[in-house]
């Protein structure tokens, strides 16, 4: 199957049970989800709704309880290695909190890791891609700093930077701007909506982006299509949505 | 009126079989978890090794920089350590053997002693508890709370193997480096040994010393002591991993792991040990 022909949606979960990364319990059951390629969706649902859950299931880093999800057309779970990390690629994950950096690297070494993997190179080799990467982030200055010198507000960026570090086509993240100062949120915001519409920088191509939060007030405008979870239930509100305060 | 189970006398509970079913049902907790454990090193080792030999040539300018890290950090840098554990061996064993032996004419011996007590035995099983001791454990701690704080998880969203990246060159680096510094350890302390002797005015010349160690030892030796010390450092690095990567621990819970870790390798250990015991006594 051709997986680049721009008909064939980016995600596509058919009655999907998403289970808990802890404990394998169910947390939603039957979740029908597709997102088109150039979308960006903002997915609300109060905290321990299971919103880390669904993004991880839906981004193939968790196997589903039941049902099917397709990355660009493709079962992921089940996929041979080579095309698992051929699909793979083409997804970034955000985590929340500080993004999950790698503590015993720095910065640049954060956003170099993936590059030198994949492309067998050396970090010097990768280091003009990632100072575009690290300017792009806002996080040159920083380069050099491990997770204990950086600040809280800057941790969450290096899990960005990571993440954009193999040109991905979707971008999934985890309540991005959550506990950030008023500046930082800003930046994310105004950052991810570059991203949306094509930023020059990121290679001009629209990405596709999956937000989830828990204040959706403070995306009220940022996103195209929103979705929420509700009593345990995954509902698609659609485009125009009052935005639902979550509680 | 019936007695609770606190005022119940032991024989009274044994009767009722309280007892025997508590304790049964303790062992075969414990049973069953041995077993789980067991299959999940298996699992783990054999996955491993396959990772290892499927993925040689993947991301050689990440991995080989690792392998080179764990093996400064359980090789070179226990070096010091080491000279000292030697030298200790050598005074404390070896010095006084010689002596007991030359006391009742028996230097003949000596090579023999030497080649069974610090070639096969001590040497290899000091090294592996050395590296156990100060690289083992940190291996559960670092790896038990790379998964406590998700690190695992942001590797596979970038399609890095976490066994490729975390646990293969802590299982190479560990091998290599135990079976070095058995090496270096055997030499130390034969040296160290003989220079205690030396200075007890025992009447045994180098070259005689030597000569009996060299008569000594044979070929299977050296295979066996390679194949012995790089078990021992699969052992050590497979079970460390394991007990810090098998599940997702709590933060809280990295301390219990790690003991639980070097209980393991112990029991290992000394189970290799007895393995490589008979094949001695078969050759």
């Amino acid at each position: 199957m051709d997986t680049t022909n721009s008909n064939i949606p980016a995600i596509a979960a058919t009655d999907v049970d998403v289970a808990s990364t802890w404990s394998q319990r169910v947390r939603l059951r039957g979740v029908n989800w597709t997102v088109q390629r150039g979308e960006y969706w903002v997915v609300g649902g109060p905290h321990g709704a299971g919103k880390t859950d669904l993004l991880m299931t839906v981004a193939g880093l968790n196997r589903p309880a039941a049902g099917s999800v397709r990355i660009f057309g493709r079962e992921i779970v089940n996929a041979a290695e080579k095309e698992f990390l051929e699909q793979r690629a083409r997804i970034g994950f955000v985590f929340k909190g500080g993004g999950r950096m790698f503590t015993d690297l720095t910065v640049a070494e954060n956003v170099a890791l993936a590059i030198c993997y994949h492309r067998n190179c050396s970090l010097e080799d990768a280091s003009a891609e990632v100072a575009s990467i690290l300017e792009m982030t806002g996080l040159s200055s920083r380069a050099s700093e491990t997770a204990q010198t950086l600040g809280s507000d800057w941790l969450p960026r290096v899990g960005l930077a990571r993440a954009l570090a193999l040109k991905p086509e979707v971008l999934f993240l985890d309540e991005p701007g959550a506990g950030l100062a008023a500046r930082h949120r800003e930046w994310w915001l105004n950052f991810l909506a570059q991203l949306s519409a094509g930023a020059p920088q990121a290679g001009g191509r629209k990405m596709t982006l999956i937000a989830a939060t828990n204040d959706f007030a403070l995306w009220s405008g940022r996103g195209q299509l929103y979705g929420l979870i509700k009593d345990k239930q995954w509902q698609v509100v659609g485009e125009a949505a009052e935005f639902p305060q979550i509680e | 009126m019936s007695k609770t189970l606190s005022e119940e006398g032991f024989t009274e509970r044994w009767t009722r079989g309280v007892v025997y079913r508590g304790s049964s049902n303790y062992l075969g907790k414990k049973l069953i978890r041995l077993l789980e454990d067991l299959r999940g090193l298996s699992a783990l080792l054999v996955i491993t090794l396959a990772v290892s030999l499927r993925k040689l040539h993947t991301a050689r300018a990440v991995i080989h920089p690792m392998i080179r890290r764990q093996l400064t950090r359980a090789g070179l840098d226990l070096l010091p350590m080491m000279g000292f554990l030697a030298f200790a061996l050598g005074l404390v064993v070896i010095g006084q053997t010689t002596l007991i032996l030359n006391r009742y004419g028996a230097q003949n011996y000596l090579g023999i002693v030497m080649v069974t007590v610090v070639v096969r035995e001590l040497g290899p099983m000091l090294a592996a508890l050395l590296v156990l001791a100060r690289v083992g454990t940190a291996n559960v701690v670092e790896l038990g709370t790379a998964r406590a704080l998700g690190e695992v998880e942001a590797l596979e969203a970038l399609g890095i193997d976490p066994i490729h990246y975390l646990v293969v060159p802590r299982v190479i680096g560990m091998a290599l480096a135990i079976f070095a510094l058995t090496v270096y350890l055997i030499v130390f302390a034969l040296l160290s040994g003989y220079l205690f002797a030396f200075l007890e005015g025992v009447p045994l010349l180098p070259g005689d010393y030597f000569r009996q160690l060299a008569n000594t030892l044979i070929w299977q030796d050296f295979v066996l002591l390679a194949l012995k010390t790089l078990a021992f450092g699969i052992l050590i690095s497979v079970v460390t991993c394991y007990q810090g990567l098998a599940q997702r621990l709590r933060i809280e819970e990295v301390s219990r792991a790690t003991t639980s870790a070097v209980g393991k390798c112990v029991i290992g250990m000394v189970l290799l040990d007895a393995i490589f015991i008979i094949i001695y006594m078969l050759i």
